[in-house]
């Protein structure tokens, strides 16, 4: 079970779609599960989404080995694109379902300047878990 | 009257052998040049190259600058393109294709040393066996001891039978290993009976991105022979 009201203050919470799961993988179905636990876990008024998304959503720069690459700056200019799309959302959390996307977004998030944190899907949640067993009734 | 343009007698091979080895030979004939894919392609413009244009230069046969651009490790292979382009033409496998024409000493250091460890090490952070387990160990251990809520929390680790096996990107371990706590929690809550693996239980496969199909075959298949030899059903991938 899950519970969203520890989001007290409407932090407002955004995601990306790894490339790798959702358009070279899954595909949107995968993309709209991925909404439905964000909001169920962080209310579904706190949820911004980013433009373009899921399918066509565009790729962070964290894939195809670049995080390993050394290719640091070129890196980073390919990530601007994606830093610009998050600042748009004014979303104060990102969630990073993978971990390349966790790396890469959180950088440029430091070196462009922006205030966003990151996250893993699976931290949010457990942020809303109610555990069966400790659950007050009602 | 107008008269078409010769490009010598070039020849491209590259092509040749992109088109025999991509699935449906990525319709590379098929492009307009209408210029979709550079338009929503994050790596266009980086160092005067784009999708399109990296096409064309196989197209027209310039093998050794198409062989020699570093642009191909600053493309993500995201395949954005593809989905943009209007023929279905698979730019992102053509850079893959040219990845492989990379000799394993030209291939960026850091992709083919993650690839190395992995191949070695079992983990493409080369993490030793003991200090995954042990490290697996202790989480769980402190978890139950500090928190009330948790004292019934496990870290399975080369649970035959488990319903479920799960991988962790080696990253996780090495730079947060507390991250990897609310994960057990969830599976734990749930009711999935899960397990690690001691061996080879990285979540990424940068033997994927070096362009070295036995390398990459190796991870795969050492990691599916763990998993058949626990007799789990069903690979949870993290990554
Ligand atoms: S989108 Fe397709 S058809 Fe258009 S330029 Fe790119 S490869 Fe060619
Ligand atoms: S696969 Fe490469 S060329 Fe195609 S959109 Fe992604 S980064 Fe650009």
């Amino acid at each position: 079970m899950v519970d969203p009201s520890w989001n007290k203050e409407g932090i407002k919470v955004t995601c990306q779609d790894p490339c790798n799961l959702v358009r070279k993988g899954l595909g949107d179905s995968v993309a709209d599960d991925l909404r439905f636990v964000i909001k169920h876990v962080a209310g579904e008024e706190n949820f911004v989404d980013m433009w373009p998304n899921k399918s066509n959503n565009y790729c962070c720069g964290g894939g195809g080995g670049y995080l390993q690459s050394g290719f640091v700056e070129k890196r980073r200019a390919f990530g601007r694109i994606k830093f610009d799309q998050i600042q748009a959302t004014g979303a104060d959390i990102v969630v990073t379902p993978c971990h390349n996307c966790r790396s890469q977004i959180t950088d440029i998030g430091q070196v462009y300047g922006g205030k966003y944190q990151t996250v893993h899907l699976w931290s949010l949640i457990v942020k809303a878990m109610v555990r069966k067993s400790t659950a007050t009734p009602g | 009257m107008s008269q078409p343009i010769v490009i010598g007698k070039r020849k491209s091979r590259f092509k040749e052998l992109a088109q025999a080895a991509i699935p449906g030979g990525g319709n590379l004939d098929l492009c307009l040049t209408c210029s979709s894919c550079v338009n929503g392609c994050p790596a266009s413009g980086i160092s005067d190259m784009d999708p399109r244009k990296f096409l064309r230069m196989v197209l027209l046969g310039l093998d050794e600058e198409v062989l020699q651009t570093p642009w191909i490790w600053w493309c993500s292979m995201c395949q954005r393109c593809r989905r943009a382009c209007p023929m279905g033409v698979d730019i992102g496998a053509l850079v893959f294709m040219a990845r492989q024409q990379w000799s394993r000493e030209n291939t960026p250091k850091g992709i083919q040393k993650s690839c190395d460890l992995h191949l070695e090490f079992g983990n493409s952070t080369g993490i030793r066996r003991e200090d995954w387990v042990s490290l697996c160990a202790e989480l769980a251990e402190e978890t139950r001891q500090q928190e009330e809520d948790w004292k019934d929390l496990p870290a399975p680790m080369d649970k035959k039978g488990a319903g479920y096996y799960l991988n962790q990107n080696a990253k996780e371990p090495t730079v947060e290993p507390e991250e990897m706590i609310p994960l057990w929690k969830i599976l734990h809550e749930v009711g999935i009976d899960w397990t690690y693996s001691s061996e080879q239980w990285d979540a990424v496969n940068y033997c994927m991105f070096s362009g070295d199909d036995r390398d990459w075959e190796a991870v795969v298949r050492r990691q599916s022979e763990i998993v058949n030899d626990l007799g789990c059903k069903t690979l949870i991938n993290t990554e």
